[in-house]
């Protein structure tokens, strides 16, 4: 029976087999192949050349949390796509900002998607948001070797927990390595500059639309002196994608809602091209 | 050597069917129902936490009776079935087709192996399309063979009976509401005819909703979200405002 039960057409004995709720643990036992940290790399010279997603920033606010980030990946000084999407909701309450390998990057996220609603699915509920970022800890972990030949993904998480009711932020190194940071975070080639310009702008008491403007604010500083992201594009239409976690769930501000908040700063910063001051003292 | 009893195929087979049937018969039934805007799964179960209906993927939910340990295996199985297929594929290319060909297939050879017994469970696998004709609804016996059903399905131990009761009085076009009493009204009459009361808190209610905003269009109605929808005539509608309204009836994106 059971070494023919994949010509009868029926489930194989893995599906079947209670136990583990997680998808991943599922594919280890079933398919580990497809798995993408199971992919044995060759040894190569050199770097290789493969698109890069830059930055991503978050910002919390009493009652959730901003995740937002530029629309640039690179190659080398080449700009490989102006119009990439690096910010995806992960499920209901929680969403995750890619920088490294798009490539990578962008698989990593589709199975941690699918890894938080299969447990939902087969729990009946939700991981907590401790768990799912652990969750995501492991997924970067796996992907250590990738990383070594410098194909690394380094995500930001961000959610709103329902049980603590407020928005929370976790980074990560490429080893897997999880903090959980409190106010405002940045990851990518741009994450210097716009943590500089969280720093002076970031204040506890944000409302949403200011959390949204200061995370825009932070990308455009980012551009400004990082080569490798992106600034709004009027010409194109292209502006950052912003997303708020709230306990009304996710949501992604519209282009129209994202382009006004854009072109506003741009504004401004014909006047001031350096931003908003901050006071000295 | 003791020689074993011969026993005819057409017997053997008959012997599992029945012992299947009788297992199934001692479930409680649950009903299926097309209305305008999807398929609602209602249910008596007394249970919170033990669920007959669940969802399986995006468009596809999963509604069984019987045996709860061999239903929630298959369960299980038919949500990694999808998983793995839309991962390996797209999300658009996980059907309800394919997901009742994979249960038939499963059922089938473990109805017909004699190392195994057969499961005592009924299922129904649905679908809900972008318009009502496109929704599919598939109800699997504990044999293995595959009945496409249109319009309403009742699957667990009165099954014929409610499924005569509701095939004379189901319609097209339904609002959730008029579905919904006829759905109670169909579990509430017992075998001999008389009819008995079901309270609220008694019985599990999901629907499939098509013009749900999400991409996951399953959805449990619990709380006073369906004694309004029992009680009221006004036809409730289960958009994502009342979501709003209610967010203790619904938490997340269609899970409990």
């Amino acid at each position: 029976m059971e070494a023919n039960t994949r010509s009868t057409g029926r489930l194989p004995a893995a599906f079947l087999t209670p136990g583990s709720s997680s998808f991943m643990d599922f594919l280890s036992e079933h398919q580990p192949e497809i798995l993408p940290g199971n992919r044995q790399l060759p040894a190569t010279q050199g770097v290789i050349e493969a698109p890069h997603g830059t930055t991503i920033v978050a910002v919390t606010f009493p009652g959730g949390v901003v995740l937002a980030g530029d629309r640039r990946a690179t190659m080398g000084n080449v700009i490989a796509q102006r119009d990439i999407e690096k910010v995806f909701p992960a499920d209901e309450y929680s969403a995750v900002g890619i920088a490294g390998t798009a490539g990578l990057a962008v698989e990593m996220v589709k199975l941690f998607q699918l890894e938080l609603e299969h447990f939902e699915k087969v729990e009946g509920a939700t991981l907590s948001l401790e768990g799912k970022a652990n969750r995501l800890s492991t997924m970067i972990r796996s992907n250590l070797a990738m990383a070594m030949q410098g194909l690394a993904v380094v995500p930001l998480f961000a959610g709103y927990d329902v049980d603590r009711e407020k928005g929370r932020i976790f980074s990560y190194d490429v080893t897997g390595g999880r903090s959980e940071e409190h106010g405002f975070a940045a990851t990518g080639s741009g994450s210097v500059f716009a943590r500089g310009a969280m720093k002076k702008l970031y204040r506890g008491d944000l409302t949403e639309e200011q959390a949204t403007t200061l995370v825009i604010q932070a990308l455009y500083d980012a551009a400004d002196d990082d080569s490798a992201t992106g600034g709004p594009d009027v010409a194109r239409r292209i502006y950052p994608i912003v997303t708020v976690i709230s306990d009304e769930g996710f949501r992604r501000l519209t282009d129209d809602e994202s382009s006004e908040i854009a072109r506003s700063i741009l504004e401004r910063r014909l006047e001031q091209p350096d931003g908003p001051r901050a006071s000295l003292l | 050597m003791s020689t074993p009893f011969y026993v005819s195929p057409q017997q053997a087979m008959a012997d599992r069917a029945e012992y299947a049937r009788k297992g199934i018969a001692r479930g409680r039934s649950l009903v299926v129902l097309q209305f305008a805007d999807g398929i609602v799964f209602v249910g008596e179960n007394p249970s919170r936490a033990l669920h007959k209906f669940s969802e399986i993927y995006d468009r596809i939910g999963f509604a069984a009776a019987g045996k709860y340990n061999e239903y929630e295996n298959l369960r299980i199985g038919g949500v990694r079935y999808a998983d793995l297929r839309g991962y390996t594929y797209d999300r658009d290319d996980v059907t309800a087709r394919g997901l009742a060909n994979v249960y038939a297939q499963t059922l089938g050879t473990i109805f017909s192996s004699q190392a195994e017994k057969p499961y005592e469970v009924e299922l129904v696998v649905a679908e809900v399309g972008a318009t009502a004709d496109a929704d599919q609804i598939y109800r699997l016996p504990h044999d293995g063979s595959i009945v496409d059903e249109h319009g309403s399905v009742a699957v667990g131990g009165n099954a014929e009976q409610i499924s005569t009761f509701l095939d004379q009085r189901h319609r097209d076009g339904m609002s959730l509401a008029e579905a919904l009493k006829l759905a109670v009204q169909s579990l509430s009459r017992d075998t001999n005819g008389t009819e008995r009361e079901i309270p609220a808190e008694r019985l599990e209610v999901a629907v499939l909703d098509r013009t749900r905003p999400q991409q996951r269009k399953f959805k449990r109605i619990v709380g006073r979200q369906l004694a309004r929808l029992l009680e009221g005539g006004a036809s409730a509608p289960t958009d994502a405002a009342s979501d709003n309204e209610e967010p203790e009836a619904e938490s997340g994106s269609g899970q409990e």
